[in-house]
């Protein structure tokens, strides 16, 4: 079959063979969970419990703080211990409700209206309920995204299903083991958008991956699954919509105003969860790999799970990493410490014995052009970068700077190892900050 | 708990392999070829000039950069680059004082005096050559062959002489160390493109738009020898290959290239037929050098999806 893929992109060191034959275990909690009560974009969400309260498995503890907001579940039960600023994987101090594990993990009851009865405004007021954001890694409110100006104008329901993050494996486990599920969630997607198809995208470096979901949605008239080429950012969301529809947007347009929903893997099967089983979310699957830890594998995780706990999963470090990192090498997050905890759109930790990026120092720039032919926004990162660290902002600006999706490619390919990609942040941030002084 | 601090840096957290330093090695390799086979063709001569050649140009970089008070960069081997494509560039037989000359030219005034590596506006071996072409005519375009001084096949065609394509393609003809052998040349080409160095943007551009100049205003029609004596003659191949492909002085953007290429191809042309050296790649070269800003400003690539916009503003 004749594979779908974007102009531009890289071909990194996948290093999927550590953890993709590791069937998904369930890894309870020993210690303290830590909710941050801002796990996703918009606004906070505001603690409804209070310290001493008892709470329970599936119980709401934080409640969304507006329409983009989420509202937040505790996925232990025991005693709220404090509520005060805690570290995120992002490096950031977040008012954080932190929970006493009480080891039980005594549930609340989960119920769900049958599904033929709910309505569309039902289906989303579900997901809403449920707290689910994207947890592809950006945390956007799945409710938000399911609810577009013009339900009709979207055609492509698209599951990312890429993976093309190197070492994560997470979303390939699901797709395995449980993909009844994922299908299930993108059904209901597609009940809400009637006129729309649904689309599976999923690399070629998951061939089982592929044929167990062509063979299950076979019968399914409205579902094809798209057998992508491997190569890194596939999943980035532009770079899917192209590959699957062959449509662009840019960084003023929402996937919908060319008519498309993106949704991870994860989030399909939260959306599952939330409608056909009534329970909210307070797991999901979380590799942790790299080559630090003694086991790596896949692990279903209560969300809220101290990160360190996460190496004890694993086996406990093999060699003290230099590197840990919260997703995937390409555009995840380097943590300080791994005292933090494993919220909601907390894909993976990677642990590194080297840090190849503290090993190498940047030199003069000799004009290659890889970071240009990398570039799947088609920019120029080396001149971006220029004009961005002598913030030449406008010129920047004018250059398209602001279209950067700051997949890392152009950093990752650059043989004088100029952090370019950290450059066109800086400069995005500040075009972004003067449009919005401009308002 | 674990009271051990990370490192932290900005995404992404892996590099690729390539460095300037290996990529500077990977032309070198693919230069060998051309390199060992002018050696062969040219004897001990040869390779006295190749070694100057090198040794005054990382010299000449180290002692700008350490006197100067510049972090020493000799480890990228793109000085010793330079002094091999320079040696490739000169008669096997010159008197040792112009390759070291011509050394300090090119690290010194084109590429130092700019600001270095990645800063220098033409090709540091060709501004070299071509200032030496000038300065010393008659020691850079005199050459001795098996002991006695003749004219290159180029020079023979240009007077209405006849060539052997043959030896043209194997090499073993008269003409500056690396220039010679387009065999040697082509091999180490299709390194450079398999190991992903350069792009076949620049030279294919460049030698058809060449060879359609020559079709049209070569004075010979559809006369195949002719055509096949200019492509493997004088430094079409080494310059169109190895040389407009120079990163620092080439245009970066995919379109850029092409259009990089066709002014090489009619320029050279221009120069070879209309002008009264037999020779034109040098020149051809260093001149579309200086047009690669304005060449990069006219082909900017349009972002992805900002096509619908009108593109750039």
């Amino acid at each position: 079959m004749a594979l779908f893929t974007f102009k531009g992109g890289i071909h990194p060191y996948d290093g999927k063979d550590l953890a993709k034959d590791q069937p998904i275990k369930e890894y309870l909690p020993k210690g303290d969970c830590i909710y941050p009560v801002s796990q996703h974009i918009g606004a906070p969400a505001k603690p409804i419990v209070k310290k001493g309260d008892r709470v329970l498995v599936g119980q709401k503890i934080a409640e969304a703080g507006g329409f983009v907001s989420a509202n937040i579940f505790s996925s232990i039960s025991g005693t709220v211990k404090k509520i005060e600023p805690h570290l995120t994987p992002a490096g950031a101090m977040v008012n954080s409700i932190i929970v006493e594990n009480d080891g039980l993990f005594e549930s609340v009851e989960f119920s769900a209206k049958p599904y033929n009865e709910m309505s569309r405004e039902e289906i989303i007021g579900a997901i809403k309920e449920a707290g689910i954001i994207g947890l592809g890694g950006a945390g956007f409110p799945t409710h938000v995204k399911l609810s577009p100006k013009d339900a009709d104008a979207i055609d492509y329901i698209i599951i990312n299903a890429a993976e093309c993050e190197p070492y994560i494996t997470a979303d390939y486990r699901c797709m395995l083991e449980v993909p009844e599920k994922m299908i299930s969630g993108l059904n209901i997607i597609l009940d809400l958008f009637p006129k729309a198809k649904g689309i599976i995208g999923v690399e070629d470096n998951k061939p089982d991956a592929i044929k167990k979901l062509e063979g299950l949605t076979a019968s399914e008239s409205r579902i094809q699954v798209a057998p992508l080429k491997t190569k890194y950012p596939q999943g980035a969301e532009r770079s899917l919509i192209f590959a699957t529809t062959g449509r662009s947007i840019n960084s003023a347009m929402l996937p919908a105003d060319a008519g498309c929903i993106v949704d991870n893997v994860a989030t399909a099967m939260a959306i599952h969860d939330a409608v056909k089983e009534g329970k909210p979310l307070y797991e999901r699957v979380v590799t942790v790999s790299g080559d630090a830890v003694n086991n790596p594998g896949n692990f279903l995780v209560k969300s809220g799970t101290n990160v360190a706990e996460l190496v004890d999963a694993a086996g406990g470090f093999k060699t003290q990493p230099e590197k840990i990192i919260s997703g995937g090498p390409m555009m995840g997050m380097a943590m300080s410490s791994l005292d933090v905890p494993a919220q909601k759109a907390f894909s993976s930790l990677l642990t590194f014995v080297k840090d190849p990026v503290s090993a190498v120092s940047p030199s003069a720039c000799i004009r290659c052009g890889r970071c240009v032919n990398a570039c799947p926004e088609f920019l120029m990162p080396t001149k971006l970068a220029e004009l961005a660290d002598h913030h030449e902002i406008d010129r920047f600006e004018e250059l398209n700077g602001a279209e950067c999706v700051q997949c890392g490619s152009c950093s990752y390919v650059c043989p004088a190892k100029r952090p370019l990609a950290q450059s066109m942040a800086a400069g995005r941030r500040q075009v972004l900050a003067n449009r919005r002084n401009r308002k | 708990m674990n009271e051990q601090l990370y490192k932290v840096s900005a995404n992404p957290h892996v590099r690729d392999k390539v460095t300037t330093h290996s990529i500077m090695l990977d032309v070198m390799i693919a230069l060998l070829p051309a390199t060992l086979f002018g050696f062969y063709n040219f004897g001990l001569s040869a390779v006295i000039t190749t070694v100057i050649c090198i040794a005054t140009c990382v010299i000449a970089e180290y002692a700008w950069q350490h006197f100067m008070g510049k972090p020493v960069t000799i480890k990228d081997m793109s000085a010793a680059l330079t002094g091999l494509l320079l040696a490739l560039n000169l008669p096997a037989d010159v008197p040792f004082w112009i390759p070291i000359l011509g050394g300090l030219f090119a690290i010194i005034v084109v590429k130092q005096v700019f600001g270095g590596l990645g800063q220098n506006f033409m090709n540091p071996a060709l501004g070299a050559r071509c200032f030496l072409l000038l300065s010393f005519t008659g020691r850079m375009t005199t050459f001795t062959y098996d002991a006695v001084t003749t004219a290159t096949p180029l020079a023979t065609l240009k007077t209405g002489g006849a060539v052997d394509v043959m030896k043209m393609f194997i090499g073993t003809i008269p003409g500056t160390i690396g220039e010679t052998s387009a065999i040697a040349l082509i091999i180490g080409g299709v390194y450079l493109v398999a190991k992903k160095i350069i792009s076949l943007r620049i030279p294919v551009a460049y030698i058809v738009t060449f060879a359609v100049f020559i079709l049209l205003f070569g004075g010979h029609g559809l006369d195949i020898p002719f055509l096949a004596a200019h492509l493997c003659g004088g430094g079409l191949l080494l310059g169109a290959i190895y040389m407009a492909t120079d990163y620092v002085t080439s245009p970066i953007t995919p379109k850029g290239q092409i259009v990089f290429g066709i002014i090489l191809g009619i320029l050279t042309g221009v120069f070879r037929i209309f002008g009264a050296s037999a020779e034109g790649v040098s020149y051809a070269i260093i001149i579309s050098n200086l047009l690669v800003p304005l060449i990069e400003k006219v082909t900017l690539p349009t972002a992805f999806g900002m096509e619908k916009k009108g593109g750039k503003k």
